[in-house]
């Protein structure tokens, strides 16, 4: 596998690949979202408690898992930049972040209307909800930090431990549910157990699932090729890739 | 299909606009990423090209010179 992987750290060779996996993955991704989307939308059933407002599950529990696996990615990166000066990673971690950002955006906000008919309130200060702001401040804790050294290295450098240390957070946002009293409910997809949701809107989740997480991939590949040219653009194969003379 | 008519399904049994708000929320912002992602890319490439025309003008006024 590393004979695969390791050529990839060559920021040419990873411009090229990740520019041949982004126009698959970004149709696919259309194509899956909506289709999940609208399925959970027309034909999945209401919920005998909840009624209609069951269908925001179709992009709430998806873009909340992505925030917290798009966080360990760019943990992940970040911890490969520190470690082994690996300049892609590096890099990663700053295409990684917004994306991420926004993902943790959605689930609060699409959280937010759906705690208003169910719970009775838009916000509550709770476990789940608190430490979910967490994460979004976090992100934007990478962003801000790399943005406040006028050295690259140096912030990347910053930005990464930040991204690390917040890594404690992830496991705090699963097991909240568990450990304190909240109104949210908990976890019912992952979990160590057969999934305790009905396959008729299971399948409508785990497809608008699949497209979220192929339209977070197709983003960070697009963002990984502008992050390259940028770091890379006094080198000769830039030059030659972009039709220079 | 869960719904008999298209205000049937706009009104998601009293809760539509819960569920509209938060349709419209999560696809405003991811059109919005998209589109600034792809804008990111292309803002690069029309500075790059800047950068090579003004360094082959130098080039050329330098040359005209001698």
């Amino acid at each position: 596998m590393f004979k695969w992987l390791h050529p990839l750290a060559k920021p040419e060779t990873l411009y090229h690949f990740c520019g041949r996996l982004f126009p698959w993955l970004m149709l696919s991704a259309v194509g899956i979202l909506l289709f999940g989307n609208l399925w959970g939308l027309l034909f999945a059933p209401q919920d005998y408690q909840q009624f209609d407002t069951v269908r925001i599950i179709y992009i709430h529990v998806p873009s909340a898992l992505l925030s917290m696996s798009t966080y360990t990615m760019m943990a992940i990166a970040a911890f490969i930049a520190l470690v082994w000066q690996v300049k892609v990673a590096q890099w990663s971690v700053l295409a990684i972040a917004p994306i991420g950002a926004v993902f943790t955006a959605i689930s609060l906000l699409t959280g937010m209307a759906w705690g208003k008919p169910m719970w009775g309130t838009w916000w509550e200060w709770d476990a789940r909800l608190t430490s979910q702001l967490i994460l979004l401040f976090l992100y934007l804790g990478v962003i801000a930090l790399y943005g406040a050294f006028s050295d690259r290295q140096t912030g990347g450098k910053v930005a990464s431990l930040l991204a690390i240390i917040g890594i404690v957070n992830i496991p705090i946002i699963h097991f909240s549910v568990e450990w304190w009293n909240t109104l949210h409910q908990g976890a019912s997809i992952t979990k160590f157990d057969t999934p305790s949701v009905h396959p008729s809107m299971l399948w409508p989740l785990l497809i608008s699932l699949l497209g979220f997480y192929l339209l977070m991939l197709a983003l960070v590949c697009l963002r990984l090729r502008t992050a390259i040219l940028e770091n890379e653009q006094h080198r000769p194969w830039v030059r030659a890739t972009l039709g220079g003379h | 299909m869960q719904f008999d008519s298209f205000s049937d399904f706009l009104a998601m049994g009293g809760y539509g606009f819960y569920i509209w708000l938060a349709y419209g929320l999560t696809y405003g912002l991811l059109i919005g990423l998209v589109v600034y992602c792809f804008w990111e890319i292309k803002a690069f490439h029309q500075h790059f090209r800047q950068k090579l025309a003004r360094a082959a003008r130098i080039k050329q006024y330098q040359e005209a010179e001698h």
